[in-house]
């Protein structure tokens, strides 16, 4: 009989971490496309096609990084792409085309969708509303307000504000230059503050969160917040990109499903507990990535949904097949005690109550 | 002779108008191991969860180290260094065991919080406990169900607990496992720790324990040192009350038939060589501890997690069940040990929970089954509005008969039963015992669990225990609780091994 098997031992088994996973497949993806690109004679590293990924990295990247705090607390945000363009508007309106305007028209923005970022959280925590239906809820009331309220593009954004959007150090574009920063603050965030870790605890086991003594509504309302402030930081970038606000800029994105499929194929779990930042950004490169190369191979749209499509649904799959909670074996391979007979092929375990319960 | 560190006196407590304890208390020393034993529902896990802050008590007094206390929370109890681990692991399996230790209360510097202060701590505690298989980053969810436990006790010595309470902490864990655990109890003994010690295992009670107090239907029975006592008084002192007459007695006519169910040799990850023989017109009963596999036993049987070696023979003949639905065609029923969860659709009628299993794998017979519904529910005796009610809003023991219905519909051969009278009221149970007798009597087969140890006796034909994944013991009708208990224990390896398979 094997006693409690050493630590070294044990290292080895351990699974992969999945940002690392993410990472090598963010890698393949990049290979695979640079060799499918040469073959129709272009170079995927030309400095123009390096800034196209880049720039098309960092909208969804905004979208993204707020998405991954909400879900790890368990909850999900639908309404962003409404948040962006608001956000968009309502920049766009305030700076009327003067520079001194920029910084006023900015803290509003902000201010508005950190409102409604209260708002979500607060009715998934204090009415115990699913965060899907809240803010679904909250999406369609700011759409009402946007196609009642503008027929079209409105406001006018000074060319200062413009150069966010448009200038770049070398081949790397500004934005997504702020959009890294972000991610990175964002990860600190979550690993070096108390609400950081009680978001993962929140998302983890409400049950757990509590009996430790946490107070479990307030790092959900945080992550609400946090995911409407970079939803509109995502709307004031498309702004900056376009000259006006759009009241259309946000749904014609898809960003709100966009960005959950990136949080997921960057390993966080939907169910919320696990996940991180780093991933979501690989998840959401491997989109531009992806992108870029079917848009240089001039692949038909179609086409380039059906590759989305299949490759969330497959990375989903693959991160399932490895997380399925197992109860510990007793007996044969990988259990504690041998059996008295010995199994030919250990079958795999299939889900059990407790596996079901988590 | 030292301070008492804790006090409990005359802790009274009663759910819905039923006194659930009466007048317990207990004292601890520091560096004492104070075992509390009794049966399932003597109140030892409501006397903890006072203490603990979880319930409010109704009357008595505790005192912590010389302090009247009164804990709203258990994260209360915890800062006032009454600790707690409970039975079902409170762990984030995504989490590295560094951060569930601090988990709520993570070290800060300069407001942020310090990763390397708490890995740190959670080394030191893990090194004075003199673990070293546990690396403090590693997720929990790397860890076995020992090092898991051994996570828990950390997070209640990270808040410096004097006193730590332990609800069964050995019941997922094997036998080569508790040896681990026993180190570390050893350990926190010499640095003064209290420790509320609550096992079923007798064993571990006296291998462990200074003293013991033992409850017996919320009601304190003895509490001394353990030297007084040995494992024969023990047993008698927790168990000191004859079988309730309530068990009916088999119906006149019932037949043991031919062997309806044999397991030869079956195994599969949970379980191991069970070798089971099960006759027509039998009611068999299952003992164990929780987690020794009896629950893993009738999943293998019904094809949830299959067996992988062995025969199973139905009527004679071998059949091979790789999934719930082959074992449904085949005949079995399993009324299953978690009934909101795994037994009905909370949020759906009766009527559609009683058609369940008729609508999904025997589909033609719908019409006729939902004809006679009516008259099944009537003589279950379900109390209902009508069969639109959804089942979420009747009793927990009218629940359970409509579970029996949805598997009496199907006209079982063999009726696999994990923990039927769980959570229901005595006239409930009642009902259940008869219709147990009522299939005998026609010729089903049945396999029943239970941690009832009366009922277990009141109820079989035949005994089997379990131990650790295996068959310890095969016992005859009526035999006392004490014989069982020592084979569910482990304390004998094998006892007496009758009948089997033949």
């Amino acid at each position: 009989m094997s006693t409690i098997a050493p630590a070294k031992q044990r290292r080895r088994r351990r699974q992969l971490d999945a940002t690392f996973i993410v990472g090598v497949a963010l890698v393949v993806v990049i290979v695979v496309g640079a060799i499918l690109v040469s073959t129709v004679g272009r170079n995927f590293f030309s400095p123009g096609n390096i800034r196209d990924i880049l720039t098309g990295m960092s909208v969804l990247g905004f979208v993204a990084i707020g998405q991954t705090l909400v879900i790890l607390c368990a909850s999900l945000d639908l309404s962003v792409p409404y948040v962006i363009s608001l956000s968009s508007l309502i920049a766009a309106d305030l700076m009327q085309g003067n520079p001194a305007n920029i910084p006023f028209a900015v803290l509003v923005t902000l201010a508005v969708a950190a409102v409604i970022g209260l708002a979500n959280g607060l009715i998934v925590t204090k009415l115990k509303v699913n965060g899907f239906i809240a803010t679904l809820g909250t999406g369609l009331i700011i759409k009402g307000y946007l196609d009642s309220t503008y027929k079209g593009t409105s406001g006018n954004v000074p060319w200062e504000f413009q150069l966010i959007g448009a200038t770049g150090l070398g081949p790397i574009p500004v934005s997504t230059l702020l959009m890294l920063a972000t991610a990175l603050l964002a990860a600190l965030f979550l690993s070096r503050t108390r609400i950081g870790h009680q978001m993962f605890a929140v998302g983890g086991s409400e049950q757990v969160a509590r009996l430790s003594g946490i107070r479990t509504a307030r790092p959900i309302i945080v992550a609400h917040v946090l995911c409407s402030i970079a939803a509109a930081l995502a709307g004031l970038l498309l702004a900056s990109r376009l000259g006006v606000g759009s009241p259309t800029v946000g749904t014609q994105g898809g960003y709100d499903l966009l960005s959950i499929a990136a949080v997921v194929l960057g390993g966080t779990l939907l169910m919320g507990g696990r996940g991180s930042i780093w991933g979501t950004i690989g998840g959401v490169a491997i989109f531009a990535v992806m992108d870029s190369v079917m848009s240089v191979m001039q692949v038909n749209p179609f086409l380039k949904d059906v590759v989305r499509g299949v490759v969330i649904v497959a990375a989903v799959a693959i991160y399932t097949s490895r997380n399925l909670d197992r109860r510990r074996p007793r007996f044969g391979p990988g259990g504690s005690v041998a059996a008295i007979t010995d199994a030919p092929t250990a079958e795999k375990p299939s889900i059990t109550k407790e596996g079901a319960k988590r | 002779m030292t301070e008492p560190i804790l006090i409990a006196e005359g802790l009274e407590k009663s759910f819905f108008g039923v006194q659930v304890l009466r007048g317990v208390g207990l004292t601890l020393y520091p560096g004492e191991v104070h075992g509390l034993i009794g049966e399932n529902g003597a109140g030892k896990s409501t006397f903890m969860k006072i203490l603990a802050g979880v319930y409010e008590r109704d009357a008595g007094t505790i005192r912590l180290a010389g302090e009247e206390v009164d804990f709203q929370h258990p994260v209360q109890a915890a800062r006032a260094g009454l600790a707690t681990v409970f039975q079902e692991f409170n762990l984030l399996p995504e989490r590295t065991v560094a951060e569930n230790v601090f988990v709520g209360r993570e070290p800060k510097r300069g407001g942020f919080v310090d990763r390397k202060a708490m890995v740190r701590k959670t080394r030191e505690l893990l090194a004075d406990l003199g673990i070293d298989s546990i690396e403090a980053d590693a997720p929990v969810r790397s860890l076995s169900v020992a090092e898991q436990q051994i996570v828990e006790i950390v997070k209640a010595l990270s808040t410096d607990a004097r006193v730590i309470q332990m609800d069964e902490p050995t019941a997922a864990l094997a036998d080569h496992e508790v040896e681990l655990l026993y180190a570390i109890v050893r350990r926190l003994q010499e640095r003064g720790v209290a420790i509320i010690y609550v096992s079923h295992r007798l064993k571990e009670i006296f291998d462990l324990c200074d003293s013991i107090t033992v409850l017996k239907d919320g009601a304190l029975v003895s509490t001394g040192p353990a030297s007084e006592l040995d494992t024969d008084e023990l047993v008698r002192r927790m168990v000191g009350r004859p079988i309730e007459a309530y068990y009916p007695d088999p119906e006149p006519g019932t037949e043991l038939g031919e062997p309806r169910l044999v397991l030869r040799g079956v195994g599969n990850a949970y379980v191991d060589g069970v070798d089971l023989e099960l006759r027509a017109g039998e009611i068999v009963g299952v003992a164990g501890l929780q987690g020794s596999g009896r629950t893993e036993l009738v999943e293998g049987v019904f094809g949830i997690t299959p067996f992988t070696r062995g025969q199973i023979l139905l009527d004679g003949a071998e059949i091979t069940i790789t999934s719930a639905r082959r074992a449904v065609q085949k005949g079995f029923a399993l009324i299953t040990e978690d009934r909101k969860a795994q037994g009905l659709a909370l949020n759906q009628s009766v009527l559609d929970n009683a058609l369940l299993v008729i609508r999904s794998v025997f589909a033609r017979r719908t019409r006729t089954v939902r004809r006679e519904l009516p008259g099944v529910l009537s003589s279950l005796e379900v109390v209902f509005r009508g069969v639109d009610q959804e089942v979420q809003y009747l009793s927990g023991g009218n629940q359970q008969k409509v579970v029996l219905a949805k598997w009496l519909a199907t006209a079982p051969r063999v009726v696999l039963l994990d923990e039927p009278t769980r959570g229901i009221d005595v006239g409930a149970k009642v009902a259940v015992y008869r219709l147990m007798r009522r299939l005998a009597k026609e010729g089903v087969a049945i396999l029943m669990i239970s941690s009832e140890l009366p009922e277990v006796i009141g109820m079989s034909d035949r005994i089997v225990v379990m131990h650790d994944g295996r068959a310890s013991a095969e016992l005859p009708a009526r035999s006392d609780e004490a014989t069982i208990l020592t084979a569910a224990t482990g304390s004998v390896s094998a006892i007496d091994l009758v009948g089997g398979a033949e």
